[in-house]
């Protein structure tokens, strides 16, 4: 039950932070008499979904399925989401391949051979069913495929557009400076003059995959995919594996015998700086998915506010219009700060010895 | 802790199409745009510099031009001094040659004053002679006819002889 609640105040909260579909809400009243669970409400929100929510509440909800790919011991099972009925509490068992299927909590078990009903203890856990490999098309996944067409035909039509003038206009006059932005005040000013045109491509996908879903994260009934850490976790790895790949003499000496430094010194720098080598992308993973949860999670939280003190709770609407505001350009600044920061270790990693 | 914990599929979604768009990216976009952007900017560059060439190549121009009037204009000046020595030193020897065949003429016709003035006075020498002559053949004969004759033609002749 709780999780029916959660689904409809998580409606409610969305309604509610676009004045647009203000009047939309009307039909759910019932839930303000019940107890608000706010912290619920907010994880339901920024964690991942096998279904794109829409509107409505339990049974009746309306959500797009996506499809759901389990890897069991048994090999691909494939079904769509639709099939659970919206059940997020274990009960409605889902059976393919001779396996039975429950979903708890967006999380997906294969119930062991043999049991038909769900066995849990004190806290809630399932103890009689194993998590398969999950590869389903998520919410997230669905949302990242959306931004990524997004993103090729943006900038295929941008590069068609060149080749029918040079010189850019309309949309292509828009896009224009912020490629130039990513090639001379990223990549130019922070990497050897000579090596920085090969990373630019990676950069400016960077950016612009970051940027592009911060802003589909801040579309109403949108996915929290850069405020997710796995997302954040591969785009800092891929960092990681360039910058390191790039790293030349130079830079691998400066991380294993420190030149200038007495010799008890470079002993100690050595451990040091070799952790450095990743306590930087892990701070880029830490920091993007930090700032979007955030915003989203004190968005929720000023929204949230009209359900707990009601009328007296609606001027936190202009709280999170404000914020909203703000979080357009954390979008940006996020996006830029984590394509600036990977450029700077690359930078740093194929620098030239000069001295 | 679901929320700080990576969901596995998610991580390879991600890392696929992420991969994926990078390379589509690549060849699709990000090529043929910074390629146009630069060789934009390469053409603007061309441009400017070529204006600018263009300008020093103006500025020299012009000082070849003013440098080749100011050496037509002392070609000019030496020619007209030239001419100008010419036309004297021809006036000069046409003036002393002048000089030279008047001196000669003047010469000459003194000259030929002179023959003329000789031949004249020889003639005159002669015909005094002949004249004498006949005056000593006339008296001759008349004194012998007539004393007073004679003397009266003697006088007569010599009286023509002071006419010629």
């Amino acid at each position: 039950m709780i999780a029916k609640k959660s689904i409809k105040n998580l409606i409610l909260a969305v309604l509610f932070a676009l004045p647009l579909f203000a009047t939309a809400g009307g039909n759910t009243k019932e839930g303000e008499e019940k107890e608000f669970n706010v912290v619920e409400m907010i994880m339901h929100h920024i964690a991942d979904s096998h279904e794109w929510h829409l509107w409505g509440e339990g049974e009746n909800s309306v959500s797009i399925p996506l499809p759901v790919i389990l890897y069991t011991d048994n090999g691909l099972v494939t079904f769509m989401s639709s099939e659970f009925h919206h059940d997020d509490t274990g009960h409605h068992i889902v059976t393919k391949n001779g396996m039975n299927f429950v979903r708890n909590h967006g999380k997906i078990y294969q119930l062991n051979p043999g049991e038909t009903s769900v066995k849990t203890d004190a806290e809630h856990h399932i103890t009689n069913g194993v998590k398969p490999l999950d590869f389903s098309i998520t919410k997230n996944v669905a949302s990242m495929f959306l931004s990524i067409i997004i993103i090729l035909l943006v900038f295929t039509r941008i590069a068609r557009s060149y080749k029918k003038s040079k010189v850019p206009t309309g949309f292509t006059g828009l896009m224009e400076p912020l490629i130039l932005f990513v090639r001379d005040d990223i990549a130019k000013s922070l990497i050897n003059e000579k090596k920085y045109m090969k990373y630019v491509p990676y950069l400016l996908t960077l950016f612009f995959f970051i940027w592009i879903n911060n802003l589909l994260g801040l579309v109403p009934t949108g996915a929290n995919l850069t405020g997710n850490i796995a997302t954040t976790m591969v785009l800092a790895v891929l960092t990681l594996l360039i910058v390191n790949f790039s790293g030349n003499a130079h830079y691998w000496k400066h991380i294993f015998w420190m030149p200038g430094v007495p010799t008890p010194m470079k002993l100690i720098l050595a451990p040091i700086e070799f952790v450095g080598i990743f306590t930087k992308p892990f701070a880029l993973m830490i920091r993007l998915f930090a700032n979007i949860t955030a915003g989203h999670i004190i968005i929720l939280s000023l929204v949230s506010l009209i359900f707990i003190f009601q009328w007296a709770g609606t001027p936190s609407m202009l709280l999170a219009i404000f914020i909203m505001i703000l979080e357009f350009v954390v979008a940006f600044v996020q996006a830029y700060i984590f394509t600036f920061l990977t450029a700077l270790f690359i930078g740093m990693a194929v620098e030239e010895a000069h001295h | 802790m679901d929320l700080i914990t990576p969901a596995i599929g998610l991580v390879f979604w991600v890392a696929v199409a992420f991969i994926a768009l990078v390379i589509i990216l690549r060849t699709a976009a990000w090529k043929p745009i910074l390629g146009a952007v630069k060789d934009r900017e390469d053409s603007i560059k061309n441009a400017l510099e070529a204006a600018e060439n263009a300008r020093k190549e103006m500025q020299n121009l012009h000082a070849d031009n003013e440098k080749l009037l100011k050496e037509a204009r002392a070609e000019r000046e030496a020619m007209l001094k030239e001419a100008r020595e010419i036309k004297e030193k021809m006036i000069a020897d046409a003036k002393g040659e002048a000089q030279e065949q008047a001196n000669k003429m003047i010469a000459q016709a003194q000259e030929s004053i002179r023959s003329e003035k000789q031949s004249a006075l020889a003639e005159l020498k002669n015909q005094v002679a002949n004249i004498s002559v006949e005056i000593a053949e006339k008296v001759v004969r008349e004194e012998l006819a007539d004393k007073d004759k004679q003397l009266s033609l003697v006088d007569k002749m010599l009286g023509d002889v002071t006419l010629n």
